[in-house]
């Protein structure tokens, strides 16, 4: 009964998304205010329906109601209860249905938090977000329902949630992910209404800003908790592996992250207008794209989920139209768009147009390298696979080039900077980082190392030309208490965002060039040395957990003869999916982390041990969770105070 | 030309540049990086070429894992159902890794006609095949149907 209850609320869901995607929109082109005024009522029962909708299924999976395919599919009863409730967006249907939610919730919250919004703009905004919401529901109802039933005769027992999937890495990631690709829509919706209005002056960038930053936090929150699953849980030590789903996920930031700053320029001065509104479009489209490449199967990846070429063909018939259609109001409405100033070559809209480009050379390099196995298999030349040294080789150098000019653009002013005035504010940390750069190597590794210096270099550069700047803001400032008050909240954001990039660069840097990893068979009582530490293998114990047994097994680690840690990794065995998994322990540290898995058991209780030694390896993460703190600070400046769009996205999470 | 026009042209020209230079990079990057997918058949038909990086896919025949007793080397040979190729490698195997499942493996192959393997990637997915080896057995079928 209560899963008819969730696929009915879906169907009434679809009825008012329906209507929303065309009452608003038509009451906006005619100007009728009775009709416009329902867009707010409709997003409510939109999202008040999938809510429902969700609830349902939540509430099959805790009840261990296998009659339900998705449920006996994803889901047994011996697990345990927070995984049960994950395992909601643990496949394809349940992720989908999550994908709606979070659009239905973005949409209400935009429609809440709209007060100094005109009337004909947020009915377009939300008009064209039952738009989309129409689309992904059609396609949730037609060929991916969560609520089919094996009736009359159902499993007594669930085949249980893929194991790599139990943890709360899957709890938090792909929500904070959705967050992120699904935010985007808002930025594509105020893009969108932007042409339909006609209307591109400076205020449309203001409003849809905080909307844009919160959904990159989000992505990038995201994106960084994948990556710090994948590290713990997948048991090599990986921490991105140029997969094409990871690509998937990334590509979106990218184009979000040049779209956040062109977005600061069109509010602040008025230019780039017309490019905004591209990569607002195409932010969208790349989330579209990512939705498409992880849920047809039409890449090999290491995320093996079950595919569906039918659904593959609806998702890339949506991003046909997704992308056609704005692409096509965009052909007819953006060029009236005019700039509103002029800005020189050495100025702050340079910089920034600099970044952009470099943003969207790194996004076009990665979506080329994702799609040319695609490509090249549809013209039938052979099959292809496309290494992470490609990646490697072009990411690097243009990450490089862009730190670089995120230094300059720091410095810079709007409208024009004179020279003299750079080179002041930036001798002191270019001569600071490319000395520290330069020393690096001798002091912590053992000798000159060009890639090492280079990736410091550049990381102590944006730190220093940040601390700079912000010194400088006090150079005249009578009081410096005052003053840190005074600074705006975007302000602190851009800074700690940078300060993000910075700290993830060095851990970038020293993670992959200081590294050490050891595959070895080892008997009990072997040990091994690695970085000074030394690792002793004492044997392995049979455990046993709620839905797996195991082989626990122990390594103490010392260094210079005092124990540091007791390292449990484990080999779980899954009763219900009969699979195998590898648990690494951790000894985790600020700056290095001990890492132990377990491979194999060979012959007389010895085992194949997997052994790694990750100096740094946090700061890869906690850049990226600053550079997500960041975006979502400057959501509480003063300027959008009276929209306060911050507060209730978190909520609906 | 006013002074506006000429600086629209240094960007136009500036752009055109630099893009042409990305994709020039692009492309060298991406030749120099892919991996071409062989199949054992191929393999044995010698179309394979020595000592180039590339991808085997395969069953692991049953019965052909041989682990060494004092290291981590392993041998195991795979099948598409038509001819077999040995691999060799050195260090863990996947956790799905097992024997009659589908995998692909990637590195070198020796002059004696040994796949030199340096990773090992398995799905995870018990009823997981490759899209290669699905595509090459399919034709199989096909071919066998005629």
């Amino acid at each position: 009964m209560i899963p008819e209850l969730g696929e009915f609320a879906l169907i009434l869901a679809l009825c008012f998304s329906g209507v929303l995607a065309v009452i608003p929109l038509y009451g906006a082109a005619t100007l009728n205010v009775l009709w416009m005024n329902y867009a707010k009522p409709l997003a409510a029962a939109q999202f008040t329906f999938i809510a429902i909708s969700f609830v349902c299924l939540g509430y099959a999976f805790a009840q261990d109601d296998f009659s339900v395919q998705y449920v006996a599919n994803h889901s047994n009863s011996l697990l345990p209860l927070q995984f049960k409730l994950s395992a909601v967006w643990g496949g394809h249907e349940g992720s989908l249905l999550l994908w709606a939610l979070i659009l239905s919730g973005w949409t209400l919250a935009v429609s809440l938090f709209s007060r100094n919004l005109p009337l004909d703009i947020l009915a377009r905004v939300l008009g064209v977000m039952g738009i989309i919401a129409t689309g992904f529901i059609s396609f949730l109802l037609w060929t991916s329902s969560p609520f089919l039933r094996y009736l009359p005769r159902f499993p007594q027992e669930g085949a249980d949630l893929n194991p790599l999937l139990q943890d709360f890495g899957l709890i938090v990631h792909p929500p904070m992910l959705y967050m992120g690709y699904v935010g985007f829509s808002v930025a594509f919706s105020f893009a969108i209404a932007a042409l339909l209005s006609g209307r591109l002056d400076a205020s449309w960038a203001r409003w849809s800003r905080p909307w844009t930053n919160i959904a990159w936090a989000f992505l990038g929150a995201g994106i960084t908790l994948g990556s710090w699953w994948a590290y713990y849980e997948l048991g090599w030590g990986g921490w991105w592996f140029w997969d094409p789903v990871e690509n998937a996920s990334l590509m979106p930031w990218l184009v979000g992250t040049a779209l956040l700053h062109s977005l600061a320029v069109t509010e602040k001065r008025g230019v780039f207008k017309s490019w905004t509104l591209l990569l607002a479009i195409f932010a969208f489209s790349l989330s579209l794209l990512g939705t498409f490449l992880v849920r047809s199967g039409v890449l090999t990846s290491v995320h093996a989920f079950a595919s569906d070429p039918e659904r593959g063909l609806f998702i890339l018939i949506l991003l046909l139209l997704t992308i056609g259609g704005s692409l096509t109001l965009y052909a007819f409405k953006a060029p009236n768009v005019k700039s509103e100033s002029r800005f020189g070559w050495l100025s702050r809209e340079m910089m920034l147009l600099v970044n952009n480009v470099f943003l969207t050379v790194m996004a076009v390099t990665v979506l080329l390298g994702t799609l040319y196995p695609l490509l090249i298999d549809a013209l039938g030349a052979g099959k292809i696979s496309v290494g992470p040294p490609y990646f490697n080789a072009l990411f690097v150098p243009i990450m490089g080039l862009m730190s670089i000019a995120m230094g300059v653009s720091i410095a810079a002013r709007w409208r024009q900077t004179k020279l003299d005035v750079i080179k002041q504010n930036l001798l002191i940390p270019a001569i600071v980082s490319i000395i520290f750069g330069l020393i690096f190597p001798f002091i912590y590794g053992d000798g000159f190392n060009f890639k090492v210096t280079f990736g410091m270099t550049v990381s102590l550069w944006v730190l220093a030309t940040v601390f700079s700047e912000f010194k400088a803001k006090f150079r005249n400032a009578p009081n410096i208490m005052t003053k840190i008050t005074q600074l705006p909240a975007s302000y602190y954001g851009m800074m700690l965002a940078h300060i993000g990039v910075a700290v993830m660069a060095i851990g970038i840097t020293i993670v992959s060039m200081y590294s050490e990893e050891r595959d070895m068979r080892m008997a009990i009582g072997d040990s091994i040395e690695l970085s000074g530490y030394q690792f002793t293998f004492k044997g392995t114990l049979p455990i046993k957990g709620p839905n797996f047994t195991a082989d626990q097994g122990t390594l103490v680690v010392s260094y210079e003869g005092e124990t540091v840690a007791i390292l449990h990794p484990e080999k779980r065995h899954y009763t219900a999916k009969r699979s195998m998994m590898t648990e690494a322990s951790i000894d985790a540290g600020l700056f290095r982390d001990l890492y132990v898995a377990l491979g194999e058991p060979l012959a007389d209780g010895a085992w194949a041990v997997r052994v790694h030694f990750k100096p740094f390896v946090r700061w890869i993460w906690l850049g990226g969770l600053l550079m997500a703190l960041g975006g979502i600070i400057t959501v509480f400046d003063k300027r959008y105070r009276a929209a306060k769009p911050a507060n209730l996205e978190v909520k609906h999470a | 030309m006013t002074p506006k026009r000429k600086k629209r042209l240094y960007i136009i020209l500036a752009l055109v540049f630099g893009v042409g230079l990305i994709v020039g990079l692009s492309m060298y990057a991406l030749n120099q990086n892919i991996n071409l997918f062989y199949s054992a058949s191929q393999i044995a038909a010698g179309e394979a070429p020595v000592d180039k990086r590339m991808r085997v896919g395969g069953m692991v025949v049953e019965g052909s894992v041989n682990r060494s007793t004092d290291s981590l080397k392993v041998e195991f040979a795979l099948t598409d159902y038509e001819h077999r190729v040995n691999v060799v490698f050195v260090g863990i195997l996947p956790d799905l890794f097992r024997e009659g499942q589908g995998i692909i493996a990637q590195g070198t192959m020796n002059a004696a006609g040994i796949f030199q393997a340096d990773e090992v990637l398995a799905k995870h997915d018990e009823n997981y095949m490759p899209p290669e080896i699905a595509e090459t057995m399919k034709k199989k079928q096909i071919e066998a149907s005629q």
